[in-house]
C-alpha cells in the first residue's frame, strides 16, 4: 500500500464507521439545499478530501486534457483539485538531485497527489506523483482516440482520469461513463461531465432508453398506437424492433439482464400490465414472470447479480416498490413505510453495488424526491428536498445518482454525490427526463480502434 | 342551414321567371280590351288566338307552380338533411364523449358511467362502427406508470361497454400517459380534465344509425 492510500484511508475510513451513526433511520428533513457543506445527514468536510493537482499538459491540446482531467477529479468528489493557477511554472521542477518535482512546494500547495500528464504520438502518458512519499508511484501511457476534443478522444482522455482516481483511491472513477435520457420524441447520450449531448437515430416515439452492460446496446419502448421495444446498436447507429417482444398495445420499461442475454420489460394489455422476460436474440417468445392479477406493474431493475428484480406494482391499490426473484417468485414489498400522507412510490433503481434502492416518494405538498432503501434492513435516506426530483438512476460507482429535477425552473437532469451532498447540473436541455447511467465505457463503445491498457 | 340558404337563393330567380312569364301572358291578352276595330267580321282567327294566349298563360302559370313546388321541396329536403346532420353529429358526439377519472385511479365514477351508457345503444344499433379508446394521465406521478394507468383507464372504459353487449374485438385501446394534455395548467383543474378516455371512430361511422329506428 502506497503512502497515498494509507492518506486516503485515514481520511475515508473513520468517515465511513461513522455514517451510519449520523444517518438516521427515518426520513430526515432533506438537506440538500442548506447551504454548501452541510449535506445529507453527514457532515461534508471538503478537507477530507485529498488535494489533487493537475500540473499543466504539454503537446497538442494539453489545455483541454488538463480541463477535463480536473473536472473529472474534481466531478468524482473524491479530491480537491488545487489550483495551480497562482504559481509560477518554473518553480514545479525538482532542484533537489533525482526529485522530479518540487515536492515541498506541493506540499505547502496542500496536494497529497501531483499528476503530470504528457502527449505523445496518439496517446497521453500519464505520471502520478506521492507527494508526502516524494516520488512517482505510477506511470501509463493512454491511447488517444482520433482528433482532438472529437467525441471520442475525450473519451479516452475520460479513461485516463478513471484510471489515475483507481490508482489514488483503489476504485475506478466514472469519468467515462454516459447518460442516456429522453427530450420530448427523442433520445440524447452525453458524457459524465455534460459534454457533447448527442442526439440518436431512433424510431417512434421513445421512452426508457436503458444500457446493456457492455454499454454497446441501448433497450427502449416506443409509446402510442405501435408501441414495441426497440434495441439501438449505438456502434451502427441502428435500431431494431424486438419482434418476439408482445406486439399489441403498450410495452414499456426495458432493461437487459446483467448478462445481455435477455430483456425484462412491462406489457399492459387489457388486463393490466405485467412484467415479461424475452431473449435478446433466439427469437422465443416472451414469459410472463410477474402475477399482478389485473394491476400495473412496471419499471424492473435488476439486481447486480440479475438474481432478483425491483419493480413498481400497484397491486395494492397505489403505486409501492416491490422485490423478487428474477424468475417472479417471492415478490414482497419493499417501501411498505408510510414517508408521508401520499401512497406513492415509484421508479426503483437498484444499486450497482447491491446495497441499496433508489427510488422516488411523494410527500405531502405533492413533489416527488429521491430516497434510497437499504436490502438489509430497509432504512431510509431522503436525499433531496428542492423543486420535484423524480426518476433515479445509479451511476457505476453506487455513489452518484442522476436524476430529473425542478430545482432550476424547468425540468433538467442533475448529478447528486450520495456521500457529501454535492449536486451539479448536467443537462441543458429544458424538459430532460428518464436519465439511464451507462456502465463503465472502456473503448468499447468508442468507434475507433483504440484501446485501453 | 346551409342548405336552407342555398335553397333559397336558387328560388329568387325561378319567382322572377315565373312573374315576367304571367305579366307575358297579360300583354298578350291587350287585344281582348283594345278598342273595337272597324265593322268588319268579327273574325275566327281573332277568337283562336285569344284561345291560344289563355292556354298559353295557363301553361306558364302551371310552370309557376311546378317550380314552386319544387322550391318547396328543396327547402323541405334541405331541412331534412340539416336535421339529420345534428342528428348525426349528436349521434357521434355520444360515441365520441370524453369520460374523466379520479387521481392515480382507472374505476369508473358515476358520470362516467352514465356517458358510457350513452353510448351503448348507438354503438350496438351500428355494429359496423369500430372505436379506438385512448387512456390519458395528468401530469403527476411516474411517467412510465402513468402508460401503464392510462392503458388501465382505457381497458376499464372497455369492459364496461363488453360487458353491456358491445362485441370486444369493436374496441381498441391505447395509452398515451401523460404525453397529450388537453389542459396546460398546472394545477386540480387542469389536471381533472387530463385524466381522461378518449373515444375515437376508427371505421363505420360516415353515417350513424338512430338506436331504435
Amino acid at each position: 500500500m502506497t503512502d497515498l492510500k494509507r492518506l486516503v484511508m485515514r481520511f475515508f475510513l473513520p468517515i465511513l464507521v461513522v455514517l451510519p451513526l449520523l444517518v438516521p433511520l427515518a426520513p430526515t428533513a432533506a438537506q440538500d439545499t442548506t447551504h454548501r457543506g452541510v449535506t445529507i445527514g453527514l457532515t461534508y468536510d471538503p478537507t477530507s478530501r485529498p488535494g489533487l493537482a493537475v500540473l499543466p499538459v504539454t503537446g497538442s491540446a494539453g489545455d483541454s486534457i488538463r480541463a477535463i482531467l480536473q473536472r473529472d477529479f474534481d466531478y468524482s468528489d473524491r479530491f480537491t483539485i488545487v489550483p495551480l493557477d497562482a504559481a509560477d511554472p518554473s518553480s514545479f521542477r525538482g532542484t533537489t538531485p533525482g526529485a522530479e518535482l518540487n515536492y515541498p512546494l506541493f506540499t505547502r500547495l496542500g496536494a497529497a497527489a501531483v499528476v503530470q500528464a504528457t502527449v505523445g504520438d496518439g496517446s497521453l502518458h500519464v505520471a502520478l506523483h506521492d507527494v508526502g512519499k516524494g516520488a512517482v508511484i505510477n506511470v501509463q501511457d493512454f491511447p488517444l482516440a482520433g482528433r482532438a476534443n472529437t467525441r471520442d478522444w475525450r473519451l479516452s482522455v475520460h479513461g485516463a482520469s478513471d484510471e489515475v482516481e483507481r490508482w489514488i483511491t483503489g476504485l475506478k472513477g466514472i469519468a467515462q461513463t454516459r447518460v442516456a435520457f429522453v427530450v420530448g420524441p427523442r433520445v440524447h447520450v452525453l458524457d459524465s461531465d455534460g459534454a457533447d449531448d448527442e442526439v440518436t437515430s431512433v424510431t417512434g416515439t421513445p421512452m426508457s432508453p436503458s444500457w446493456n452492460a457492455a454499454g454497446s446496446q441501448l433497450a427502449y419502448s416506443t409509446f402510442g398506437t405501435s408501441s414495441r421495444i426497440m434495441i439501438l446498436d449505438l456502434r451502427t447507429g441502428k435500431s431494431r424492433v424486438l419482434h418476439n417482444a408482445t406486439p399489441i398495445h403498450a410495452n414499456l420499461t426495458p432493461v437487459f439482464s446483467p448478462d445481455g442475454l435477455s430483456i425484462v420489460y412491462s406489457h399492459a394489455d387489457d388486463e393490466g400490465s405485467d412484467l415479461f422476460v424475452v431473449p435478446t436474440d433466439d427469437g422465443s417468445p416472451a414469459r410472463r414472470i410477474s402475477v399482478g392479477r389485473g394491476t400495473d406493474n412496471v419499471q424492473p431493475s435488476f439486481s447486480p447479480d440479475g438474481r432478483r428484480l425491483a419493480f413498481t406494482s400497484g397491486r395494492v391499490g397505489h403505486p409501492e416498490v416491490y422485490i423478487m426473484d428474477a424468475d417472479g417468485t417471492n415478490a414482497e414489498l419493499l417501501t411498505s413505510f408510510d414517508f408521508g400522507d401520499k401512497n406513492y412510490r415509484s421508479d426503483p433503481d437498484w444499486s450497482p453495488d447491491g446495497r441499496l434502492i433508489a427510488f422516488q416518494s411523494q410527500f405531502a405538498d405533492g413533489r416527488f424526491q429521491i430516497m434510497t432503501i437499504s436490502l438489509r434492513d430497509r432504512s431510509t435516506k431522503l436525499l433531496t428536498s428542492e423543486g420535484s426530483n423524480e426518476q433515479p438512476s445509479w451511476a457505476p460507482d453506487g455513489r452518484h445518482l442522476v436524476f430529473a429535477s425542478t430545482r432550476g425552473g424547468g425540468r433538467e437532469l442533475w448529478v447528486l454525490d450520495t456521500e457529501s451532498g454535492r449536486l451539479r447540473q448536467l443537462s441543458r436541455a429544458p424538459g430532460a427526463q428518464l436519465p439511464a447511467w451507462s456502465p463503465r465505457l472502456g473503448s468499447s463503445a468508442s468507434t475507433s480502434a483504440a484501446s485501453r491498457q | 342551414m346551409t342548405a336552407h340558404h342555398r335553397a333559397a337563393g336558387r328560388s329568387i330567380p325561378a319567382v322572377l321567371l315565373a312573374s315576367a312569364i304571367l305579366l307575358g301572358a297579360c300583354s298578350h291578352k291587350k287585344p281582348e280590351t283594345a278598342p273595337a276595330p272597324a265593322p268588319t267580321p268579327v273574325s275566327t282567327v281573332d277568337s283562336a288566338a285569344i284561345r291560344d294566349s289563355i292556354a298559353r298563360a295557363q301553361a306558364a302559370r302551371d310552370a309557376a307552380l311546378a317550380r314552386q313546388r319544387a322550391y318547396d321541396d328543396s327547402v323541405r329536403r334541405a331541412n331534412e338533411a340539416a336535421a339529420s346532420a345534428g342528428e348525426q353529429s349528436g349521434l357521434r358526439n355520444t360515441v365520441t364523449a370524453v369520460i374523466h377519472f379520479d387521481f392515480d385511479k382507472s374505476e369508473l365514477r358515476d358520470d362516467a358511467r352514465a356517458t358510457l351508457d350513452a353510448k351503448i345503444p348507438v354503438l350496438m344499433a351500428n355494429p359496423d362502427v369500430t372505436i379506438r379508446v385512448a387512456g390519458h394521465t395528468d401530469e403527476r406521478g411516474s411517467v412510465e406508470y402513468n402508460i401503464a394507468l392510462g392503458q388501465r383507464r382505457a381497458a376499464s372504459a372497455k369492459r364496461y361497454l363488453t360487458e353491456r353487449g358491445v362485441t370486444a374485438n369493436r374496441i381498441e385501446t391505447v395509452s398515451f400517459g401523460e404525453g397529450r394534455p388537453v389542459a396546460d395548467g398546472h394545477d386540480e383543474g387542469a389536471w381533472a380534465q387530463n385524466r381522461r378516455a378518449e373515444f375515437e371512430i376508427t371505421a363505420g361511422g360516415n353515417r350513424l344509425n338512430k338506436p331504435g329506428a
